[in-house]
């Protein structure tokens, strides 16, 4: 582990909500985790504040996936602790899928369900999770479908929307849910270029309201622009992590150095 | 360039053959020409044949008596029955033997096709050795092995080997209690209607009571309790009584009770275990077509993994396990008519077996025995177009 210049300081969230100091929403102790052999993610350390919004760089394979999967449990980790809202994750089902349902995720491939229409891919969860009445769960989900400016495909299927839209869709599911935390797992990695601005923008405007939000992207216009501190991964470590100003600027280690002079020309 | 105007107004000269429509309705009458002739050169060729023989041609021959008897039946049978009984008799054992193998091939295909995706090396393995073997042997093999391999070699009537519950195995077959309802017993029957009547009416308001407060509902548990109260309940006030004609050995053989011969079982027995490992492995196939992403997509929001694979995986492997499991029941059925070798009176053996040898209307009785497995297979494919159209996945 190289030298970190912590942020502890997220003051006040754009949009007026102040954020206290001490309010962990994440925090990742001494984590491991290893596939079979392979030492995917190396003494990992990592406190995530409430309505801070990070933003995970990195080369491909340096676990920067890996990491926030482990955050709820898609995979699990072998040494370490990983507490999520104040949740520890075991073998314990219960409480993983109590972590679950307090943190929203956002796949690189959308991952909506096919066979269900837009409003019942968004309804799905709050009602079998949740026990929210149907008529309740698609007036949220309508809601939610008007933030993501698209509550006019509401009664269509994935496979008839663009994958814009479909990244859109997937972001108002995760939204139904009420989640305290996002994930999002390269969410514009799979858009065509004309499409990237429309996922963003909702990003953008989730972040301004104070949402706690992890993202690994490499949209580095978008770390400069909502993050609180990019964090950049190699080779499964934390290598660094930083202000974006400070961060783009005034990279301190060679590995970002190099990495940040190849993605941004 | 001064060419373009012409250009317009009169293309290149296309040779006539070039023309894709030309060429269209060339190939066609060129098709429908050689469809036709061969099957005129089909029809006078039997006609002369069967007229140079003498015989007749006409279905008459079906309201004659047929003279011989069949094992076992379905319906009442003798000698002096008609070849139409006989077809409808081999017909029955036909569709019973399909019916009862399809059952229990169904699910013993999906248990093995979950088994093999089981993380339990030793449950996986098992059902990776049952498939690859079953699959690798032929149908045919299997029957013998089960008819004269098993079956036939049990102890003789007299060393029958009793088992629980009054039920007899020996060389003619397996022999079981058969149940005798009394008159009364119509009301038990009653009761099952109605109960279930209200374990639907149960899950529909189950169904609506989770629409309107959220709130879920063991809708399985309480309705397989329900059916059971209540028919329990029908059972006691009607006063209703079921005896059991037991299987008794005689003299000779075994008298009374419910006798099946070991064609029928060991053709039930090979059918099933044959096409389970067919449908094992389309279940295996659907489960696996649902990519990762689906489950971890449901697992990211929360929901069990009784509901994920409920709502989320088993839909959508449906739609993948259903067109080739539908197809294996056909296989099953037709491959039935295998029984006629070992023994077993099913459509093919009786119909095209004894039936035309004594009658020797060979295209009248070849040509019903082939309309009724083109009906089930056409049957089974409109039903499939129709479930296809229903749970197609809707893009663009």
């Amino acid at each position: 582990m190289n030298q970190v210049s912590q942020t502890e300081s997220t003051s006040a969230a754009p949009g007026g909500m102040t954020v206290s100091d001490t309010d962990v929403a994440i925090d990742v102790v001494g984590m491991h985790k290893w596939y079979g052999d392979f030492h995917v993610l190396r003494d990992i350390d990592l406190r995530v504040m409430r309505g801070e919004r990070i933003v995970i760089a990195g080369p491909s394979g340096s676990g920067k996936s890996t990491l926030i999967r482990c955050i709820n449990r898609l995979e699990e980790h072998q040494q370490g602790q990983i507490i999520v809202n104040g949740t520890e994750l075991t073998n314990d089902l219960k409480r993983i899928d109590e972590v679950r349902r307090e943190v929203g995720m956002v796949f690189q491939h959308f991952n909506l369900f096919p066979h269900l229409t837009i409003l019942q891919n968004l309804t799905l969860a709050p009602i079998w999770v949740r026990g929210v009445p149907k008529a309740e769960a698609e007036d949220m989900a309508m809601h939610y479908l008007e933030r993501v400016k698209i509550p006019e495909q509401a009664m269509k299927f994935p496979g008839q929307l663009s994958g814009g839209q479909q990244q859109r869709v997937a972001i108002a599911r995760s939204l139904c849910m009420q989640p305290k935390i996002m994930l999002f797992d390269e969410p514009t990695s799979a858009l065509d270029p004309e499409m990237v601005k429309e996922v963003l923008e909702v990003m953008i405007s989730l972040a301004q309201e104070g949402m706690t939000m992890i993202c690994v992207t490499h949209e580095m216009g978008f770390a400069r622009q909502v993050a609180n501190r990019v964090i950049f991964m190699d080779q499964g470590q934390i290598i660094e992590q930083n202000e974006p100003e400070a961060f783009f600027s005034n990279p301190q280690h060679e590995r970002t150095k190099l990495f940040l002079s190849q993605i941004l020309h | 360039m001064a060419v373009q105007g012409n250009l317009r107004t009169a293309p290149p000269r296309t040779s006539f053959f070039n023309d894709p429509v030309v060429r269209g309705i060339i190939y066609q009458v060129v098709v429908a020409a050689i469809v036709i002739g061969f099957f005129a050169w089909i029809i006078v060729n039997t006609a002369q044949n069967l007229a140079a023989q003498n015989k007749s041609t006409g279905f008459d021959f079906l309201f004659r008596t047929a003279g011989f008897n069949i094992s076992f039946t379905l319906i009442p049978f003798d000698r002096s029955s008609y070849y139409w009984e006989a077809f409808l008799v081999g017909l029955l054992n036909t569709l019973l033997v399909a019916v009862i193998g399809i059952f229990f091939a169904t699910i013993l295909g999906f248990v093995l096709g979950i088994a093999r995706l089981s993380s339990n090396w030793l449950i996986s393995r098992f059902a990776t050795v049952y498939v690859e073997t079953i699959r690798n042997i032929p149908l045919l093999l299997q029957l013998f092995f089960w008819y004269f391999a098993v079956l036939k070699a049990m102890p003789a009537v007299r060393d029958s080997i009793s088992l629980p519950m009054g039920i007899y195995i020996n060389q003619r077959g397996l022999f079981v209690p058969k149940p005798v309802p009394d008159d009364q017993f119509v009301w038990v029957y009653a009761a099952v209607v109605l109960a279930l009547v209200l374990c639907f009416a149960l899950s529909r308001w189950a169904k609506r009571r989770l629409e309107t407060t959220g709130k879920r509902f063991p809708v399985l548990l309480s309705s397989i309790g329900l059916f059971l109260v209540v028919v329990a309940v029908g059972f006691v006030l009607s006063g209703a009584s079921v005896s059991f004609d037991m299987p008794e050995l005689q003299r000779f053989n075994f008298r009374g009770g419910l006798e099946l011969p070991p064609e029928f079982v060991a053709l039930v027995f090979g059918l099933t275990i044959y096409t389970a490992a067919f449908i094992a492995e389309n279940v295996r196939g659907g489960i696996q077509a649902v990519s990762h992403g689906q489950t971890e997509a449901a697992q990211s929001l929360g929901l069990k993994e009784g509901d994920r694979l409920r709502l989320v995986i088993v839909p959508q492997a449906m739609r993948v396990i259903i067109p080739p499991l539908t197809s294996q029941y056909l296989n099953l059925t037709k491959n039935s008519s295998l029984g006629a070798a070992i023994g077993y009176p099913e459509l093919v053996n009786v119909f095209t077996g004894t039936t035309l040898n004594q009658t020797g209307k060979a295209i009248e009785v070849i040509a019903m025995t082939m309309a009724v497995y083109l009906t089930f297979s056409l049957l089974t494919s409109a039903f499939m177009n129709w479930y296809n159209g229903r749970v197609a996945l809707v893009e663009r």
